[in-house]
Order: structure tokens, then C-alpha cells, then sequence
């Protein structure tokens, strides 16, 4: 530790510009809870006086509902979706070596590469060209594509370190594959599953660019904000509405890494175990 | 081709082979990762390759002429406007993406090399803010450097300037500081993850040895790191140049970048074959300009050393 210390005496701005990073990492999502309960139409300092009217006006719109709850199944659908893909894709990298495997999981993960108005675009030509109409499935079908990364490397790091002995014994001890994943491996991995599905359902509710160009006549949430944005008069409302998106989403998030370091921990034991 | 592959196998006398192969890993691996593959195969390959395919053809009204043409690459390439927004695009995305990496990386030392037992608490600290919700982020960007904005009002109340600035948003400096924002944390991760690999003894014989600090970090830390950074790098530049939201809600017209063109061409203009080229053009150049930084980062950094 007094190596550390005396290490950083020799770059002794270096915690206050990691202060000042952190502070400008920060503020954007701090100023809108705060102009949510401020009791003027526009966002300037200094702030009006304390009100929650802009929240109370969300829960009679009744568009606005429809939008969250369009959310909430694209959300519910996408999760599913692509943590199933994505417990498939990681368990094959993680147990198994075979050829084209580094291929196969560069195309899967491709998408954390691409500029997303491509993936968005590519996606609508083919619904179109297939003559699909444009609905939610469609934004589902779409979110996935860009959810099975991120799904892919929460699974993968959950899985990694798993001691395949412990199979292998249940193997012998006469379990089923079945059996076995279900009573052994299972029982591990599920934390690393619960944190994936955590995650994408985050993704999905905040993802705007495909849900943008697949959803047709049925906006999530932030298609539905997107719309909104161009009046002046409804940016209070839609600061309620990304406050309370914003906290969901933190919340999730936060419980998804608890997950992921209890479903590390859980490896770690398994590991170690005589 | 896998299955007819089986097909063909089974009625052969070699089925007893065909049967330990399918026991085997590689086809256990095969098998299970084939539903995500596929699944990636028709819902991104198979696009990416319908739109390299629309960029050949021709929009006739409401059909599609399916003769091949390179006319849409050449207004893509020759026409003015696009061609601004070209460079534009690149400018801001190659501007965003080296901010981002040189602004994060002491963030990213300071967690592996200070971060003490709290490691995985910086991280997950610096990347929350990230996994929320984009378009909000970009929306109170616009709310922070607008003309009443946080940025003035508070400016103006605490006496520094008299009137607003103008010059904050609606222009491309509003859509780089807003860009470097929304990637930080896919910059400093990567970092940071090459930062752990190095092996601290080294660093400390290099000073034992007698190089200074700056030396010790030149020649060890920085090399060695260089794998992330370039990852950083590609992983903020290349969806960064296709940014839709950002340019729109604070780009203004000085600001716009290509993704609105591309957005355009399957919008109002509804001419899919523009769209399509705009959009291959795009990703070559986003690739070409890449791969020349990446080298020529590599190039700089074996000097040094």
C-alpha cells in the first residue's frame, strides 16, 4: 500500500481528473431526475421550486402506457430470446473445441462492431423484401440480433472456470445429459442466466435505432420519447417518464452484477472443491 | 450443407465413423452453437449481404431494376453533399474515438494499477452510466448545452458570462462531446483489461534498472497495453460514424452526419439502392480509415520503444 501511495504522489492530479471523469459520466443522468421535479416548463438553473405533477400527469396518458407496455414485451421477448442464444453460443465456446468456432462467434458478436443504422437498415430491407409487415415481432426478432452479444459475454464469463469434473462425475454416477445440466450445471450457471436476462431486457428497453426502423405503428418507449421531443412544451413529461426508465434500469443493472459476481464466486467454489 | 453432408454419410458403410463423430466434441460444439449461428446467419449475414446487393441496382418508382450498376456508388462518391457528409462523418467519428481513448485511459491505469480490492466496483461504476438509456443521455446533452440551458444559466448566474453562448449546441463540437460520452465505457473496458495483463515485476525492474517512470511507461506499459487500446479504438470508431441520434437531437445543421442521409434514402426519398450504397460505402471507408490509424499507431509505438 505505501508503494501505491507513494506512486501516486508522483501523479498527484491523477484522482482528481478521475473525480472530474466521473463527474462528467454522471451528470447527464443526474440532471434529469432533477429537472423532473422542478416546477417550470424549461431547464434552466435556477431550479423553480419541488413538484411531482409531471409524474402524476404520466399515469393518464394513456399513449404513453401503451408504449411501456409495448416495451415491457419486446423487452420480456427479447431477453428470453437472446439469453437462450446466447447460453447455447457460450456454453460451445466454453466446453467445447471444434473447428470455425472463432468464425461462428465473431458473426455472433459482429454487431458490437457494426454501426447500428447498418444493422437497422440491412434488418428493414429484409423484412420488407420478405414481405413482413412491420410490428413488434419484428423489433424483437431485430433485438435479439443485437442482444446476443452482450447476453454472450455475461454468459461467458459465468461459465468460464466451470470444472467440467463435476459432469463428468455426474456422467458416471449414471445422470443424463439432461440430468446433469439441469442438477449440476444449472444450479451454477444460473446466476450468470438471471444477470444475461437482466441485461438484455435493459438493452431492449433503451435500445431506439431498431426499434425506430421495425417498429411501424407500435412505438416503445423510446420511439414513443423520440416522437414527443419535438414539443418544447412536453420536456417535462418526457424527463418524468426517462427518470423513471433511468432508475429501472440502474436497479436492474445493479442487481445483474450482483448476479454475475455471486455466479463468479459460485464457479470459483465449484472450482475448489476436493 | 451440414445435413446433406448426414445424408449422404448414413447410407455409407462409413456410418460407424459418422456415429463417433457425432459423439465427438467438435460436432457436440457444432451442434450447439448452431442455433445462434444461424439465427445470426439469417438475421445479419444474410441483410448485410441483401443490402450489398441493393447497392448494385436501381430504384424504377416502385420496383427495383435488377440490373448491375455502379451509379449509385458514383453519386455517393461524387456528389457534394454526400461527399461532406462522408468526410464529416469520418472527421467526427476518428475525433470522437481518439478523445475517448486518450481521455479514458488514465481512468483505466487508475483502476488496474490503484483500484486496489474495489477493481470490479470502478468498473461496474463506469460502465452504469452507459447502459442506460442512449436516447435520454443524447436528450440531456441537449438540455445541459442548450441556449437556456444548464451550461448557461448556471454560466450566467454565477457571473461568468452576460448572454448565452450560442456556440455550445447545434454543432459538431455538441456531437463530439456527447459521443465521447456515451462511449467511455467501451474504451476504458478494453484498456483495462490489457492494462491487468502486464506483469507488475517488470515494470519494477525497468526502474530498478534505472529507466524513469515516464521511461518504464513508454517502453512496458504502453506497448503492452496497445492490443486495447486498439480495440478501444475500433469499438468507438466504427458505430460511431453511423451515429443517427446524436447529430440529429444536438448536431444541428453543422453537425449532421451520414446516418441521416442513409435514414433518408429508406424515409422519404425511398430510394433503397442509394441507401444501400451510402451505407457499403460507409463501412468501407469507416474500415479503410481505421485500419490506417491502427497502423499507424502500431508503427509510432514500436518507435518509442
Amino acid at each position: 500500500m505505501s508503494l501505491l501511495t507513494q506512486r501516486l504522489r508522483v501523479l498527484p492530479f491523477l484522482p482528481a481528473y478521475v473525480a472530474l471523469y466521473f463527474l462528467f459520466l454522471y451528470l447527464p443522468i443526474l440532471l434529469l431526475p432533477v429537472f423532473s421535479f422542478n416546477d417550470a416548463a424549461t431547464t434552466t438553473f435556477p431550479l423553480a421550486g419541488f413538484t411531482t405533477k409531471w409524474y402524476a400527469s404520466l399515469a393518464g396518458n394513456s399513449v404513453m402506457l401503451q408504449a411501456a407496455w409495448n416495451s415491457l414485451v419486446v423487452g420480456v421477448a427479447v431477453s428470453l430470446l437472446s439469453t437462450v442464444l446466447g447460453i447455447c453460443a457460450a456454453r460451445a465456446i466454453t466446453r467445447y473445441r471444434f473447428r470455425g468456432q472463432r468464425a461462428a462467434a465473431g458473426l455472433i458478436m459482429a454487431p458490437l462492431f457494426l454501426p447500428e443504422i447498418i444493422v437497422a437498415v440491412s434488418l428493414l430491407m429484409i423484412v420488407l423484401a420478405m414481405g413482413v409487415e412491420l410490428s413488434l415481432i419484428t423489433v424483437i426478432l431485430g433485438q435479439t440480433v443485437f442482444c446476443v452479444p452482450y447476453a454472450m459475454s455475461v454468459l461467458v464469463s459465468g461459465f468460464e472456470g466451470f470444472d467440467r469434473s463435476l459432469e463428468e462425475a455426474s456422467y458416471d454416477l449414471g445422470e443424463t445429459a439432461i440430468g446433469t445440466f439441469r442438477r449440476v450445471t444449472l444450479p451454477v450457471v444460473a446466476p450468470a442466466i438471471v444477470s444475461s436476462l437482466l441485461v438484455t431486457f435493459t438493452i431492449s428497453l433503451d435500445e431506439f435505432i431498431l426499434a425506430f426502423f421495425l417498429s411501424g405503428t407500435e412505438p416503445t418507449l423510446p420511439v414513443y420519447i423520440w416522437g414527443q421531443l419535438r414539443f418544447a412544451a412536453k420536456l417535462p413529461g418526457v424527463l418524468a417518464l426517462g427518470s423513471v426508465m433511468l432508475v429501472a434500469s440502474i436497479l436492474m443493472l445493479t442487481l445483474a452484477e450482483i448476479l454475475r459476481r455471486r455466479a463468479e464466486r459460485r464457479t470459483q467454489m465449484a472450482f475448489t472443491l476436493p | 450443407m451440414t445435413a446433406a453432408a448426414f445424408g449422404a454419410l448414413a447410407d455409407t458403410p462409413s456410418s460407424g465413423r459418422r456415429k463417433a463423430w457425432m459423439r465427438s466434441e467438435e460436432a457436440r460444439g457444432l451442434a450447439l452453437i448452431s442455433p445462434t449461428f444461424l439465427y445470426a446467419l439469417a438475421l445479419l449475414f444474410l441483410p448485410v449481404l441483401i443490402v450489398i446487393a441493393y447497392s448494385f441496382w436501381t430504384q424504377d418508382y416502385l420496383d427495383i431494376d435488377r440490373t448491375f450498376t455502379l451509379e449509385n456508388y458514383r453519386q455517393a462518391l461524387t456528389e457534394p453533399i454526400y461527399r461532406d457528409l462522408f468526410v464529416r462523418s469520418l472527421w467526427i467519428s476518428l475525433t470522437v474515438s481518439i478523445v475517448t481513448v486518450v481521455f479514458s485511459y488514465p481512468v483505466a491505469w487508475f483502476i488496474s494499477f490503484h483500484g486496489g480490492v474495489h477493481k470490479n466496483l470502478w468498473l461496474f461504476l463506469v460502465t452504469v452510466p452507459c447502459w442506460t438509456s442512449y436516447l435520454l443521455r443524447v436528450m440531456s446533452w441537449k438540455v445541459i448545452l442548450g441556449y437556456g440551458g444548464v451550461m448557461n444559466t448556471g454560466l450566467i448566474s454565477m457571473g461568468l458570462i452576460d448572454k448565452p453562448l450560442t456556440s455550445l449546441l447545434y454543432n459538431s463540437n455538441a456531437v463530439v462531446i456527447t459521443l465521447v460520452h456515451s462511449w467511455a465505457a467501451f474504451a476504458i473496458l478494453p484498456i483495462y483489461v490489457s492494462l491487468q495483463k502486464i506483469d507488475r515485476t517488470l515494470i519494477e525492474a525497468a526502474r530498478d534498472l534505472g529507466d524513469s517512470r515516464l521511461k518504464a511507461f513508454l517502453r512496458i506499459t504502453l506497448p503492452v497495453s496497445l492490443p486495447g487500446i486498439i480495440s478501444a479504438f475500433l469499438i468507438v470508431m466504427i458505430p460511431t460514424v453511423g451515429d443517427y441520434v446524436t447529430p440529429r437531437l444536438v448536431g444541428g445543421k453543422d453537425g449532421v452526419m451520414i446516418a441521416t442521409a442513409i435514414q433518408a434514402q429508406f424515409g422519404k426519398a425511398a430510394n433503397w439502392p442509394l441507401g444501400a450504397a451510402l451505407s457499403v460505402t460507409t463501412m468501407v471507408l469507416v474500415s479503410l480509415t481505421a485500419a490506417a490509424v491502427v497502423l499507424a499507431l502500431k508503427f509510432t509505438v514500436r518507435r518509442i520503444r
